[in-house]
């Protein structure tokens, strides 16, 4: 009696397939953040007040707004060399924005060719691609994107260089592991019978099928990759001076603290912090929505 | 077990033989190295000297030789600034980032398992939630800006803790948290989802059809298999933690291997900035090692397989 009415409540509970295919529960905050975020990055010039690189020492640590000694000329105050902290912000989005979309894409790149040519190709290709993995992600990436960085010197363009050197082997191992299962696959089977080269086979039958976890690990990345920048610029190897990135606004806002200038850490503090929690946010969402084997992860 | 162990060992061997000629490659493709290897500023007399010690005018196998008949014996060049040997220099700092990293571990640990396992046992109920939004924001929150944020709150405006450098236990508070709040949010994830699998096991069925009120199933036979994933990610983070503390070490000013590493960029001494990473990532390797020999003494069933 119990086992039937068992097996007539679990179908219930499996949520039905049209509900799962859903976008219903789009994680909207996360979403308005890096849109506002990407917004104020494309448009810059037009939305920020004041030139980002050039202040006047008249006007130096001028507090925000609604405290005593702000004025509405710079709404969220000014920093050591008599810059506008809102118009920084504004240029430093176009900075964060740029720096990590470009390494993670990068980074995606190469980790995933090479990650489905270890997987497919196998033997000695597979061996030396994996030992590098194996050996890289040894390293902490922080320290490893540090020493980079201290080799070929600061720059934006070489820091998404560095980024993605030191990203793609995240890449590569998780398609790698997929392609060794697709790899099986009868589909993939019958288009070697059907004589496709292996490198139509890898094009049109092996990508297409690891894309789903390539893009859900780079939605991931995006928080990390973010992180690690402004941490180079915090450190002095990322992007350099007189350019508005946040992790480098920071880091000049570290001497101030102790007197008192707050608004020279906390804004772009909490500019990185929302990108990255948005980044993790829409991550997982998309891990659970695009990708069960990930959720694990 | 022997054959295990001797393969393991050869894949460690194997990655530190990558590690080592990717530096040392690196550091060759981007330029000459001596311009990186002699100061700023030094005559021509110190870079043929440098020339001479890595015999940078020989065929490229013969310098990877060299540099790692140097690295073997422990020679890691010698620092510009402070104008001793960086595996010196690296030895002194070590035993401060023990200290910060230990401390941090202990609080990851006290805070991540039992929220973890408070989170398991109310899934989706209030603490679950909680759990979630503290593991994402240790996850998501730059550690500099927690740690910057933290000086602001209690060193400028209440007062409390001292914002930098060494002494008493106050000073270690701050950074302790900042570096541990990641790794708190990581042991807190593990231990909940490790807790969920192990609570939905046969021998946990068991003892709740025995009668076992929950307590006693929760503390005596799911807690302790929980746990040993958790112990293991630990072992492997506090090796972890002694090399990413790079940025909490810069703010606070703690005197630790991280902190030899930021000031290593900043005065441009390259010999310090290859030994430390050298250092670190010798060090990971080698605690990764020890996890799989000890994982395949404990459970045979890792050994067997290929």
């Amino acid at each position: 009696m119990s086992i039937t009415s068992d097996t007539l409540i679990l179908p219930a509970r499996v949520p039905s397939r049209s509900g799962s295919s859903r976008l219903g529960d789009l994680p909207l905050i996360p979403i308005i953040i890096l849109g506002t975020i990407a917004f104020m990055a494309i448009f810059a010039n037009v939305l920020a007040p004041h030139n980002p690189e050039i202040g006047s020492l008249t006007a130096r640590f001028r507090p925000p707004v609604w405290q005593t000694g702000g004025s509405a000329n710079h709404l969220l105050g000014t920093d050591q060399l008599g810059r506008d902290v809102l118009s920084r912000l504004i240029f430093g989005a176009r900075v964060s924005m740029v720096v990590g979309f470009t390494a993670v894409i990068f980074a995606g790149v190469v980790g995933t060719v090479l990650g489905i040519i270890a997987g497919y190709i196998g033997g000695w290709a597979d061996q030396i691609i994996m030992r590098i993995t194996d050996a890289w992600l040894a390293l902490p990436a922080l320290t490893f994107a540090i020493f980079l960085a201290a080799i070929v010197g600061p720059s934006m363009w070489n820091i998404v260089i560095i980024l993605g050197a030191v990203y793609w082997t995240r890449y590569a191992r998780v398609v790698r592991g997929e392609v060794l299962s697709l790899k099986e696959r009868d589909f993939v089977r019958l288009a070697v019978v059907a004589g496709c080269s292996k490198w139509t086979i890898m094009r049109r039958h092996i990508l297409p099928n690891v894309a789903n976890s390539a893009i859900v690990l780079a939605t991931l990345m995006l928080g990390v990759v973010i992180v690690t920048e402004a941490s180079l610029s915090f450190l002095g190897v990322g992007v350099p001076p007189p350019q508005p990135a946040w992790g480098l606004m920071l880091s000049d806002g570290k001497q101030g603290l102790m007197v008192g200038y707050w608004w020279l850490t906390v804004f772009p503090g909490v500019c990185i912090m929302l990108m990255v929690l948005s980044a993790n946010l829409l991550g997982d969402w998309l891990r659970v929505k695009l990708d069960p084997q990930l959720r694990q992860l | 077990m022997r054959q295990f162990i001797g393969r393991r060992l050869g894949y460690s061997l194997l990655s530190l033989l990558v590690l080592s000629l990717t530096i040392f490659l690196f550091v060759r493709v981007t330029g000459d190295p001596a311009t990186l290897l002699v100061e700023p500023g030094a005559s021509d007399d110190d870079i043929a000297a440098i020339h001479q010690k890595f015999g940078l005018d020989q065929p490229l196998w013969m310098q990877y030789g060299l540099f790692m008949l140097h690295l073997m014996r422990g020679d890691f060049g010698q620092s510009f600034y402070y104008q001793t040997p960086v595996l010196e220099l690296y030895l002194d700092r070590l035993p401060n980032s023990l200290l910060l990293a230990a401390v941090a571990m202990t609080f990851s640990l006290v805070v991540g398992i039992p929220t973890g396992i408070l989170a398991a046992v109310r899934v989706g109920r209030f603490w679950d939630s909680a759990g979630k939004l503290f593991a994402l924001l240790g996850l998501s929150l730059p550690s500099f800006f927690v740690g910057l944020v933290m000086i602001l709150v209690f060193s400028v405006y209440l007062g409390w803790l001292p914002s930098s450098g060494t002494g008493g236990v106050l000073h270690i508070l701050m950074p302790a948290f900042a570096l541990g709040w990641y790794f708190a949010a990581s042991h807190m994830r593990l231990t909940r989802s490790s807790m969920l699998e192990v609570l939905g096991s046969e021998y946990v069925k068991l003892a709740r059809l025995k009668g076992l009120p929950q307590s006693m199933v929760i503390c005596k036979h799911a807690f302790k298999n929980a746990l040993i994933p958790v112990l293991t990610l630990a072992g492997i983070n506090l090796v972890l933690m002694i090399n990413v503390a790079v940025v909490v070490e810069t703010v606070f000013a703690w005197p630790g291997v991280g902190r030899l590493l930021y000031e290593g960029i900043s005065f441009r001494d390259f010999p310090v900035v290859q030994g430390v990473v050298i250092m670190g990532g010798t060090m990971i390797v080698a605690v990764n090692l020890l996890v799989d020999v000890v994982y395949a003494v404990i459970d045979p069933r890792i050994r067997l397989e290929k």
